[in-house]
């Protein structure tokens, strides 16, 4: 989603109503229960909220120049930045360390990537369509966000062709997204 | 209770966290940036005894090999960009308008990465004039100064270079005769 993303992409700013902030904020923390507690910090109530909407009917959200979560069409999903500051908050899942390559040049994750050796899903079923944060085996951060194509399970059963649509990664057209 | 944001360190060179520099484009650069500002994390990444890894060794070294290719094709690539660019050189004129007015036209500035439209708006604080970017003859940018402000200019351009390590560029300062024009 964000492999040619520039600032040319972006077409308005504006900054977001209280109210409308307000709504943000519980959606966010209906997503992700866990954010709860921290969500005070990463979104004060005075802060200011400034949406960036883009290209392809993006909306970016930004909080002290910082662009925070995205909208694509209804779900938010956390950027990078966001879930190395908040790592335990997101579902995750781990790639060997074979993919890590692919992945920082932007292509979808496969199965068998997921199932490796070093690569690690988690034990109980994530639905599919979920947002994942991936990890990598050995890296202590993660490298991507993506949505599952397949439920974890049926990754685990079926083992062949795409597992999760990628992104965002590190290094892609938002992360090096500046805001003057 | 409120939970504190983990603090991720990044690297000055390529922005990633540290660990994916080995990932990118430019891990030289990166870590001779890490060894310089951040010796304990340099020794902890690179120096420690080679990463625990699933993969077979074959698996492993294609990886790296692939991985210093790219590499090396990169630094190649930005050698012959940096050459390049030392070659190209700005040029600042001075255009007569009326009687003892001029104006200063700066153009050939877009290979050096300054957004233009911003530089203008500095020049006209600065100097108090308007200064506006328009295209010239040959469809190509250039910031337009009112007022005869060459030398300002010229000074400000190289101190604009030195700063991105670029001494070697030229400023060439030309001035265009004036065009008697008799009735």
């Amino acid at each position: 989603m964000f492999k040619k993303f520039t600032k040319d992409d972006v077409h308005t700013q504006t900054n977001v109503k209280s109210s409308v902030q307000r709504a943000l904020r519980t959606k966010l923390v209906n997503q992700y229960p866990k954010l709860e507690e921290s969500i005070k910090i990463l979104m004060p109530k005075k802060s200011t909220v400034v949406l960036y909407k883009c290209e392809d009917k993006i909306n970016l959200y930004a909080v002290n120049d910082e662009v925070l979560f995205y909208q694509k069409f209804d779900e938010l999903i956390p950027s990078l930045k966001l879930i190395h500051m908040y790592p335990s908050c997101f579902p995750r899942v781990q790639v060997d360390r074979g993919a890590i390559k692919f992945i920082l040049s932007g292509a979808n994750i496969m199965c068998p990537g997921l199932t490796s050796k070093g690569a690690k899903l988690p034990d109980e079923d994530i639905a599919k369509g979920t947002t994942v944060a991936v990890y990598a085996e050995g890296k202590e951060n993660a490298l991507a966000v993506g949505k599952l194509l397949m439920s974890t399970d049926e990754i685990k059963k079926v083992n062949k062709g795409m597992g999760i649509e990628l992104i965002h990664y590190l290094a892609d057209g938002l992360w090096n997204f500046e805001i003057e | 209770m409120a939970e504190e944001p983990v603090k991720v360190l990044y690297c000055g060179v390529c922005t990633l966290p540290v660990e994916y520099c080995e990932f990118g484009k430019t891990l030289k650069q990166c870590k001779k940036w890490l060894k310089e500002n951040h010796p304990k994390e340099y020794n902890n990444l690179y120096n420690s005894d080679a990463p625990t890894s699933s993969l077979s060794k074959e698996r492993e070294e294609e990886i790296s090999k692939s991985l210093a290719k790219m590499q090396l094709k990169e630094e190649r690539k930005q050698e012959r960009e940096l050459r390049k660019l030392k070659q190209e050189k700005i040029i600042v004129k001075r255009i007569p308008r009326t009687k003892h007015k001029n104006v200063i036209a700066v153009c050939n500035l877009e290979q050096f990465d300054v957004d233009m439209k911003k530089l203008a708006k500095k020049f006209a604080s600065k100097f108090a004039t308007g200064a506006s970017v328009s295209k010239n003859l040959e469809t190509k940018d250039e910031i337009i100064i009112q007022g005869d402000v060459g030398e300002e200019v010229e000074e400000y351009l190289q101190d604009m270079l030195k700063k991105k390590g670029l001494d070697s560029v030229k400023i060439e300062f030309i001035e265009e005769k004036r065009y008697l024009r008799r009735k």
